[in-house]
């Protein structure tokens, strides 16, 4: 038998040796984690460059336990692979909202956006997190195209403005309803006067705190449309944390496998597959990133395109579909409609939670309304499939 | 009962005219919690080497091959109800069809045991 289809880990996973420069490994890299997850028995797989925890091969381990546990409990995430940016000096905020569709001149001390970079067509070059951590701002992009963003900020941001790349910084995420009273119990003390400690944070909240002399940098937010948080620490730190959150009863690591089946059923587009650089933002069903005044202002990469599409709408959306049987449509089956391809699948998966397969596609337009029957080609075989609403699973965050 | 394996990690176990074939411990295990398995028609034909099954993880598919060459006489009814009985029982109650053999003499080109546990030891 073989993995045929598994398209996710290898494209992200590739590190060319000929592109290898003086400082890149030809092998994936080991991340400070690397060795505590192989004590828990984590298999370990290549991707975005680095050896990986895909699942813990153990008692209450794999996939759907992970991912129920998470959805239940708390789940603690290794997304260290991901890059970690501060973008600071004088003009930081006019030369980000250059490069991205946020108001980041209304994003107060302590918030957090969503945000995408573009590319001058109005394609998506990658999507982050931005923090306005007070005296910069802090990025978290996706661990397969950092190099590629940073690049980017390179040559688009001005002389004047510092790119400081924390690459020694490990990021884990923790995630699910118990996460909060997890946290709690580490009584971390907020480095900012006044500021809320972990509990009454509000989702896309963030700021600087203390775990003793330790300092860690904490965001109420996630990819598992759980309450959750993303914790930055010092990659010297990062055993002794994980260590001391897996010590509550509520916490188990999980590993990148079920982070992908909870991101999907929360409806959350992966990079690489559900967006690209082919991909426009209203289509992508991200409008919600292009902030109010930058709709009326324009001024980012690709405005006009994207501001075209916003009032007329996009020709095609992106859609969640219920698929008839347990077979799972995966990336790049053909979505029909009557014998005739409308769309493409982008992710698709078994749903641990709703125990049965789900995908997101994106299809035209006028076949994205909810309760449109369409078929799926799995393989060869059509698979009944209907348009569901995005997510499949209710978001729940802390508001 | 003899009992022969393939570099693939599919095990065929042969009763007289009767084969019995699945994947191997260490396949359901790198594959992870399996939540659907596509099985051949009864009454197919199979060829040495022909993708005949599609065993689907929450990660991924994967194609299981024929060991060797033959005709379906049955398949695992359980498995569309259990899928996970190829993660509990790859090797006995997960199986994943029968076959009558149309040239045993396939079955010398493929490992006995002992041959692929050591082999599965150098993975």
């Amino acid at each position: 038998m073989s993995d045929a289809y598994n398209k996710s880990d290898d494209d992200a996973a590739a590190i060319d040796p000929r592109d290898a420069a003086d400082a890149a490994p030809a092998g994936p890299e080991l991340l400070p984690l690397d060795a505590w997850h192989r004590a828990r028995g984590a298999r370990m797989v290549p991707f975005a460059g680095y050896e990986m925890p895909v699942q813990y091969v153990v008692e209450g381990g794999g996939i759907i336990a992970e991912h129920l546990w998470t959805r239940t409990h708390a789940g603690l995430f290794d997304v260290s692979h991901m890059g970690q940016l501060e973008v600071s000096g004088e003009g930081a905020t006019d030369a980000l909202e250059a490069l991205m569709p946020g108001d980041f001149a209304a994003l107060k001390p302590g918030q957090v956006r969503y945000s995408l970079l573009l590319d001058e067509t109005g394609g998506i070059l990658d999507d982050l997190m931005v923090t306005n951590a007070v005296h910069h701002f802090y990025l978290v992009v996706n661990g397969a195209t950092k190099w590629d963003d940073i690049g980017h900020l390179r040559e688009h941001l001005p002389d004047a403005i510092t790119l400081n790349h924390l690459a020694d910084d490990a990021l884990l995420a923790l995630q699910g309803p118990e996460a909060a009273v997890a946290l709690a119990r580490l009584a971390l003390m907020p480095m900012e006067h006044g500021w809320p400690r972990t509990d009454a944070m509000k989702f896309m909240q963030a700021g600087p705190f203390l775990w003793g002399e330790v300092p860690l940098r904490i965001s109420r937010s996630g990819y598992t449309g759980e309450d959750g948080y993303e914790i930055s620490v010092p990659g010297e730190h990062a055993a002794a944390l994980a260590d001391a959150l897996c010590a509550q009863p509520e916490v188990k690591p999980i590993g990148l496998g079920a982070r992908d089946s909870l991101r999907l059923e929360a409806g959350l587009p992966l990079y690489g597959h559900d967006i690209t650089n082919e991909t426009g933002p209203v289509e992508a069903g991200l409008a919600f990133a292009i902030s109010k005044r930058r709709r009326s202002e324009g001024g980012f990469p690709g405005a006009e395109t994207i501001l075209a599409a916003l009032a007329a709408g996009p020709a095609r959306k992106r859609v969640g579909l219920a698929l008839e049987g347990r077979m799972a449509a995966r990336e790049g089956g053909t979505v029909s409609c009557d014998g005739h391809a409308v769309g493409m699948v982008t992710s698709g998966g078994f749903s641990p939670s709703l125990e049965r397969p789900i995908a997101m596609a994106f299809v035209d337009a006028g076949l994205s309304v909810v309760g449109t029957a369409l078929e799926i080609d799995v393989r060869g075989r059509r698979i009944a499939a209907c348009v569901v609403p995005l997510p499949f699973m209710p978001h729940r965050y802390f508001r | 009962m003899t009992r022969y394996f393939t570099k693939d990690h599919e095990w065929i176990a042969i009763d007289g005219e009767t084969a019995t074939v699945g994947i191997t411990d260490y396949a359901q295990a790198q594959l992870g919690d399996i939540t659907f398995v596509e099985l051949p028609a009864e009454g197919a034909t199979l060829g040495k080497g022909d993708s005949v099954s599609v065993v689907d993880s929450v990660k991924a598919a994967s194609d299981v091959y024929s060991p060797v060459s033959g005709t379906v006489s049955a398949v695992n009814a359980a498995l569309s109800d259990s899928p996970e009985l190829v993660n509990s029982a790859a090797e006995t109650e997960g199986w994943l069809w029968q076959m009558t053999l149309s040239d045993a003499s396939e079955l010398s080109a493929l490992m006995d045991e002992p041959a692929y546990r050591a082999f599965v030891d150098t993975l």
